[in-house]
């Protein structure tokens, strides 16, 4: 029986030492959708990525994806079940040291023994789902942010994932390069038959590809819903960020002990 | 006050111990991700080419000059005593015993151990460690496990060629320049050098120091925070940290090869 | 950078590197080390051996036949037993003779041995009986300034 639900987050809670990150999160992901992840920056969103790509584990929860429990799978089995996963890293994370060609065709090479002729088939046939077939034989040192973020995505869907994660996809695009991104991940979903999860904080652009969104703070889902729910959203939080005003319940200062006392005003006056 | 220091003396050591630690478990991680290193030759030899062949012309000029040193030092002590033919004994004993193995190790931890420390500490800071996890391939049999090898095949060849570049060196300034007889520096350096006691220990040596070096040197990189300064400090760190190891490791290795001999 | 040529280069290292071992091994070494295997061991006594060192040469005509294996103190004959390790390949009759030599004024000191006239052989842990100590130049001097005394005195 194939699940619905490709991933399905319950109630997690995970720590860096005595900082507590998340705390209890409930997450489901359908297949073919593109679910959207959003919250202030430092929030545990790439920490719920990492999580969900089994390189750390929860403190208390479980988290399932394609059915298997993250937690109880050794080093082979986690293995086994990334090669159903995609990431996209923030800045690509392309390895340096290949042309664009050799990058997208490393796992090709490491899981397979596909003979050569067949992997640069498809290659390029990844390459030209993202555009870039006529950059093949570049290196990444020689691309642009936007051209290394697609050349990263024809690598994460190199080996026809289940599910791509992106982690700020959109974060330091120029506007046209942040339109081509959406739209490709939207269409790399729906023509791949993908499930695609999205960290981001940009809202609007992500709010016109997505099906559905979570947003995070402080390591808890305030508010979840559809595009559209997000918009009419009558809660301050996000209300705030979906608007992006300056005023609201996130304070633009880090929490502190009063002014006055921290300047001594008081002590000398007394 | 006092107490403080204590506690901060305290502190450090528990620091280092447990990275100490840490880099023994590296290293066994290492020795048993070998497999892919092995299987796949390839990555291997590429690794050596950026390790092995590229330190190849500092290793063979320094070796010249040292051995030229030798050479032209050796002979001023030597002839005050009338025994200017056992210049070859001097220049290679010294080089195939100590010099070879010790400068050659001392050159590849600044030329090669520094660059894997970069590159390794690059690699993770930009994520590729990471992405490389998700694409589900192990990082250390795969980035890590070649370079450990290149290195460990690649610094006994480097030292032979530091002690055979030297011993030439030595023999352009004792025997064309200075005017030794050509006979006895061969002869005499044939029969006191001995096969098993000196150039089978240099070659155990040379095997040492390159596991030492590319040990520090990847796992600094692999430990780096992943930041510029936590790059480059781990850097200048590989370079201090692999020089001591090498010089302390000398003198342990020298203890036990040669005590027997009074 | 092409695969092929990063292969050669790592070919061509490779092979210099141990052409550099076996130019150590072959022209600065001595490859002509005796091991355990085909050797045989025999005994000689000296009553002074000067400054002769384990691993000296044993040399027979001026070739190396073999090396010094011990060098020890019998504490009941107040000698020194020194063990020879001698190749194989070289037989000696049972009456050879062994001496401590230096090469040169002041070089290191070695075993010369001279062969005898026996048919029997020396085999393995035999003694050598013949044997004469090394120089010492103390000696050397004394007996000289002694000569060149006795020499003076008649006239």
């Amino acid at each position: 029986m194939q699940h619905d639900n490709l991933v399905e987050i319950e109630d997690v809670a995970f720590d860096y030492g005595a900082r507590p990150v998340l705390k209890g999160i409930n997450l489901t992901a359908k297949r073919g959708q593109v679910i959207a992840i959003m919250g202030s920056s430092g929030c545990g969103k790439t920490t719920l990525l990492r999580l969900i790509g089994g390189q750390i584990t929860p403190s208390q929860g479980t988290g399932r994806v394609a059915g298997e429990s993250l937690g109880e799978l050794d080093q082979a089995g986690l293995y086994r079940l990334r090669r159903k996963m995609g990431m996209l890293f923030q800045f690509g994370a392309l390895f340096t040291d290949m042309s664009v060609f050799d990058n997208v065709a490393f796992q090709l090479r490491e899981h397979s023994d596909l003979p050569e002729d067949a992997i640069r088939d498809m290659v390029l046939m990844k390459l030209h789902a993202v555009g870039l077939r006529g950059a093949a034989c570049l290196m990444p040192a020689e691309l642009s942010g936007g051209m290394a973020r697609r050349v990263a995505l024809a690598r994460a869907i190199a080996l026809d994932p289940q599910l791509v994660m992106y982690d700020e996809p959109f974060a330091g695009l120029d506007p046209i390069s942040l339109g081509v991104t959406g739209n490709l991940i939207r269409r790399l979903t729906d023509t791949l038959g993908l499930t695609s999860i999205l960290v981001t904080h940009d809202v609007q652009e992500s709010l016109k590809i997505v099906d559905y969104v979570y947003f995070v703070s402080e390591g808890v889902i305030v508010a979840e819903g559809t595009a559209d729910d997000i918009r009419a959203s009558g809660l301050p939080y996000v209300h705030q960020f979906v608007h992006g005003e300056a005023e609201g319940p996130v304070t633009f200062h880090y929490p502190a002990a009063p002014y006055v006392t921290d300047l001594r005003l008081g002590e000398q006056s007394a | 006050m006092l107490k403080q220091a204590i506690a901060h003396l305290g502190n450090r050591t528990l620091q280092g111990v447990g990275r100490i630690g840490f880099a023994v478990r590296f290293f066994v991680a290492i020795l048993l991700h070998s497999g892919t290193a092995f299987r796949r030759f390839g990555l291997t030899i590429r690794e050596m080419y950026f390790s092995g062949v590229q330190s190849l012309i500092i290793i063979l000029v320094s070796g010249l000059f040292v051995g030229m040193v030798l050479g032209l030092q050796g002979y001023e002590t030597l002839q005050t005593y009338g025994s200017e033919e056992a210049l070859g004994i001097l220049v290679a004993m010294s080089l195939v015993r100590e010099l070879g193995p010790v400068v050659a190790a001392l050159l590849f931890a600044s030329r090669a151990g520094s660059a894997i420390t970069a590159e390794i500490g690059l690699m993770k800071a930009t994520e590729q460690l990471s992405a490389m996890e998700m694409m589900a391939v192990d990082p250390i049999a795969r980035v890590v496990a070649p370079r450990f090898w290149a290195g460990v095949i690649s610094m006994p060849l480097l030292a032979a060629l530091f002690s055979a570049m030297g011993i030439f060196g030595g023999y352009l300034v004792g025997v064309q320049l200075i005017g030794v007889d050509e006979g006895a520096f061969w002869s005499q350096m044939q029969s006191a050098v001995d096969f098993e006691q000196d150039i089978l220990n240099g070659v155990i040596k040379s095997v040492v120091f390159g596991i030492a070096i590319t040990t520090i040197a990847l796992f600094e990189g692999y430990d780096a925070p992943p930041t510029a300064e936590g790059v480059s400090g781990a850097t200048t760190r590989t370079v201090v940290t692999s020089s001591l190891a090498v010089l302390a490791l000398d003198f342990v290795l020298t203890a036990f090869m040669f005590r027997g001999l009074s | 950078m092409n695969k092929t040529i990063l292969d050669l280069w790592v070919g061509l290292f490779v092979i210099v590197g141990i052409a550099a071992l076996l130019f150590l091994t072959l022209k600065v070494g001595s490859m002509n080390t005796v091991n355990n295997s085909d050797s045989y061991e025999v005994i000689a006594r000296f009553e002074n051996i000067g400054g002769l060192k384990t691993r000296a040469p044993v040399k027979s005509a001026g070739v190396v036949v073999g090396r010094v294996a011990e060098v020890r103190f019998d504490n009941e004959t107040y000698e020194a037993a020194v063990t020879l390790r001698l190749d194989k390949r070289y037989a000696f009759p049972k009456d050879s003779s062994a001496a401590i030599m230096t090469s040169g004024l002041l070089g290191e000191q070695y075993i010369g041995l001279e062969a005898g006239g026996d048919s029997v052989k020396l085999k393995d842990k035999d003694r050598i009986l013949i044997t004469q100590d090394a120089v010492v130049l103390e000696n050397l001097i004394g007996q000289f300034l002694y000569g060149k005394a006795q020499e003076g005195a008649p006239k």
